[in-house]
């Protein structure tokens, strides 16, 4: 009797792992089918879609009354006041509710928004503003000048208290001849100057609304409804806005803190649109959903601490540079997704960016052998590259590199490390051998890329110090301070050629960015800076 | 009454030890709040300013006494990352978790005490058997994995809910309920497994005793000695587990609000651990390990209450 007791124990115990188990290889083939035939569908929608849909949608829309979306964001908002914002994302979502003086369109120009028209002085030292007419902010007053001078002296620590933004303590003075025209004056003139104007950071908020925090009044194509923390906030469009409405009335915006329920989420029907997807998380999805590809707009690379041995030595760090096979890299990480890049600056900035470079070091092994024998490490070395755990693609891209790098004896430790710990002990300690993250522009100005390779300059982090690059890019401001723009190109292309000769870093690429979007919902549009622009979304049926 | 006001004391001490060792844990990891809050864009004299400004610059137990001052007055402070109060987040999030682990809690005890009584009478059956066989794989699932199994079963394939479409109670109570109701069903099941084997252990190490047989003798048939005697004491230790699981279901939820993206009082405690939000970690953690001991001293009292024999005034 008792026997019999154990085996039907056994058998049931048996079952029930039987079952499990196989429910887990049945999903996993499942999934592994529908990849491919998604594949192709997207692939197929993409070049199908894109010219007729636009025009049919933008007549649709205005009927369509009572439009919703909800977004999924990665993160919830920090400040909801714009000078005391400061996650990259939450001044993308800011966009859509403050506006500047000027803003950035999404070629990365920068065109009028709260000014109607604007005017440099010859030195570049005056800037000359018109207030738009009839422009109202979301709780129905009108702007006005005294609105503007007290934003932009917030920011400019004129109001008392420290420049919020540090490049504004560069303003002099801001004055309001008349209730039209605003006048900023500058210290000593700067090319960025704006650049830095045009951020959500320096956005023109009414200046007798006390509580910003739990009241946000902008001026911008949505309005704040209503928040709840870590849940999500609630937009509804502004329809006295001055520019082209937007075209879905209500936005939610919902917080997916967990990105492996990304997915879930958006099959689930939770949200319907989620930038920033991986490729993986992409593949997985069904037909139900459109994957557009931009880029992400960053430098992505093994950044190596030029002080510390062995990347100390230039020919080491080019050893790493010809080891690097960056197009498998792409292969294994994102499907091939992808631009390779050669500097520290990435193709979105235009006429600063240079294509070739991304050549200076085609992969080649036993150049590679060669360079290290030169420098004193023929049996290789190791070293320990840091990289933050919260980005998975870098976490992806490590290992590759890893892996590459094992082919010329060099060995690479992966350390994942918290992003708040990577901020401290990386890039504000410099402790570091190697780290494996993306660096971006927060203006689009070369300066925002390039000027942290100063020698001396605060955000240097790799401590590069090569005084021909100092040089460089010393003439570059002295040819912007001179508004001599083709001669300040010339010599930021220099810089970054030095930074490409030097091996500085190992540069890998300009990632892929993929979004998610519900088919229904059209007019995604990819920003070279940190924004999403939610106006511009519509339906299509 | 003396050895309550003891257990209390004790209770106290305890809470105090964990706000300092958590103040002490914030201070020995890497991580600057101020530099979180700025990023990488941040330029050297502003950060400085806003060190000084945050009071980080200041010796550590210094500042640990002036933010335990000012939390003793009932000032919990303000959000790093937010600049919200700290007591408003807390306030607004706490219903959320509380209303999952009681839900849970409630599963837990009308699911396991019939089911546990009756896999003692019956003990040795088929259906016992069965029983504990499921108990056994309920026990070794952990809940966050049990969370995506039933978001996958519930959710994606016979979709009674939507993943990740959770709405406030604030909003719509009912869709709220109907929306936690499977993330309760995550946390209650590994429960109602360990509180089944417990009374159906308890229960059968009891009918064993000498007062059974007694019981018996005196003309008591099973139901009566089962319901008037027996169960009487083999619910002492499950009363024990069950004050430990009530504590345990309001902690546990922070994992389960993280697989069914679910607001509440986790969710705030995890990503301003990561912000090195000192302020809103500490309220929660406070409040989580005072939840705990809290539970731990009424179970103490109601102990004393079930069975007169366990007499805790009585070693002093």
């Amino acid at each position: 009797m008792a026997r019999r007791g154990k085996n039907v124990l056994f058998v049931s115990m048996l079952l029930t792992l039987t079952i499990a188990l196989g429910g887990c290889a049945g999903d996993k083939e499942a999934k592994g089918s529908d990849q491919i035939a998604q594949s192709q569908t997207t692939a197929a929608a993409g070049t199908e879609n894109s010219g007729t849909e636009k025009e049919s949608a933008a007549q649709e829309t205005e009927a369509v009354a009572d439009s919703h979306i909800t977004i999924g964001i990665p993160q919830d908002l920090d400040s909801l006041v714009p000078s005391l914002s400061q996650g990259a994302g939450t001044q993308e979502i800011l966009f859509n509710i403050y506006e500047g003086l000027i803003k950035p369109d999404s070629d990365g120009n920068l065109v009028p928004a709260v000014a109607s028209d604007y005017t440099m002085s010859e030195d570049g030292l005056t800037y000359t503003f018109t207030l738009r007419d009839g422009i109202q902010f979301h709780n129905g007053n009108p702007v006005t000048v005294a609105d503007v001078k007290y934003s932009i002296d917030t920011c400019a620590g004129l109001n008392g208290g420290e420049p919020v933004i540090s490049a504004f303590s560069n303003i002099e003075s801001v004055e309001t001849p008349d209730d039209k025209t605003v006048i900023i004056t500058l210290k000593e003139s700067s090319s960025s100057f704006l650049a830095i104007l045009a951020t959500v950071e320096a956005a023109v908020v009414p200046a007798d609304v006390a509580d910003l925090q739990n009241n946000p009044v902008g001026t911008g194509p949505y309005k704040f409804v209503s928040r709840s923390l870590q849940e999500n906030v609630i937009l509804e469009r502004f329809d006295a806005y001055w520019g082209e409405p937007a075209h879905i009335k209500d936005i939610t915006l919902k917080v997916i803190a967990d990105a492996d329920s990304i997915v879930m989420n958006l099959e689930g029907g939770a949200v319907d649109l989620v930038a920033r997807v991986s490729t993986a998380q992409a593949a997985e999805l069904s037909d139900s959903f459109e994957v557009i590809e931009g880029t992400m707009n960053l430098v992505q690379a093994v950044y190596l601490n030029n002080q510390v041995a062995p990347f100390d030595n230039e020919k080491v760090r080019q050893a790493l540079c010809y080891a690097v096979n960056k197009q498998e890299i792409l292969d294994f990480v994102s499907d091939g997704k992808g631009t390779p890049v050669g500097s520290s600056m990435f193709p979105a900035f235009g006429k600063y960016y240079i294509e070739e470079l991304n050549d200076t070091y085609s992969t080649d092994i036993e150049k590679a052998k060669a360079l290290l024998a030169e420098a004193g490490y023929a049996d290789g070395f190791s070293f320990t590259m840091k990289v933050p755990s919260n980005y998975q693609q870098h976490i992806d891209t490590a290992q590759v590199v890893a892996e590459q790098l094992k082919q010329i004896g060099v060995t690479a430790n992966i350390e994942l490390i918290e992003w708040e710990t990577w901020l401290s002990d990386v890039y504000q300690g410099r402790d570091f051998e190697a780290t494996l993250v993306g660096v971006d522009a927060s203006t689009l100005t070369a300066g925002a890329m390039l000027s942290r390779f100063r020698s001396d300059a605060h955000n240097n982090f790799i401590n590069y110090d090569n005084a021909d690059f100092d040089a460089a890019y010393a003439n570059a401001l002295a040819a912007e301070a001179a508004s001599d723009d083709e001669k300040a190109t010339q010599y930021y292309k220099e810089c970054e050629t030095i930074l490409a000769d030097t091996a500085a870093n190992v540069y890998i690429q300009d990632m892929c960015e993929l979004v998610a979007v519900r088919k229904g919902f059209g007019g995604y549009t990819f920003y070279p800076l940190y924004i999403q622009d939610f106006s511009k979304l519509y339906l299509t049926d | 009454m003396k050895y309550a006001l003891k257990k209390f004391a004790a209770m106290l001490v305890t809470i105090l030890c964990i706000s300092f060792l958590v103040y002490l844990a914030f201070d020995l990891i890497p991580g600057d709040a101020a530099l979180a809050a700025l990023g990488t864009d941040v330029e050297p004299e502003r950060l400085a300013a806003l060190r000084e400004e945050m009071g980080l610059n200041r010796p550590f137990l210094e500042r640990y006494f002036d933010w335990l001052t000012s939390f003793l007055r009932g000032n919990f402070g303000t959000s790093y990352k937010y600049k919200l109060p700290v007591a408003d987040m807390i306030v607004s999030k706490l219903p959320v978790t509380v209303i999952m682990a009681l839900i849970s809690f409630a599963m837990m005890t009308a699911v396991s005490l019939p089911v546990g009584i009756y896999t003692a009478k019956h003990s040795g059956g088929r259906i016992d058997r069965v029983i504990t066989v499921v108990n056994q794989v309920m026990m070794s699932v952990p809940h966050f994995f049990m969370g995506i199994l039933i978001t996958y079963v519930f959710g994606m394939v016979l979709k009674l809910f939507t993943p990740g479409g959770f709405v406030s109670y604030k909003v719509d109570f009912w869709g709220f309920l109907s929306y936690i109701l499977f993330p309760c069903v995550a946390i209650a099941l590994p429960k109602i497994a360990m509180s089944v084997k417990l009374l159906r252990g308890s229960c059968i190490g009891e009918a064993k005793k000498d007062y059974v047989r007694t019981a018996y003798s005196k003309g008591n048939n099973t139901n009566k000695v089962l319901y008037g005697h027996v169960l009487k004491n083999a619910m002492i230790p499950v009363i024990t587990l069950w004050g430990m699981t009530l504590a345990d279901m309001l902690v546990g939820s922070i994992v389960i609000e993280q697989v069914f993206n679910i607001p509440g009082i986790g969710r705030i405690l995890l990503t301003s651990i990561s912000y090195r939000d000192y302020p809103v970690v500490e309220a929660i953690i406070v409040l989580i390990a005072f939840v705990v001991v809290a539970t731990n001293f009424c179970v103490d009292l109601i102990y004393g209450m079930i069975d007169p024999r366990i007499n805790v005034g009585a070693e002093s």
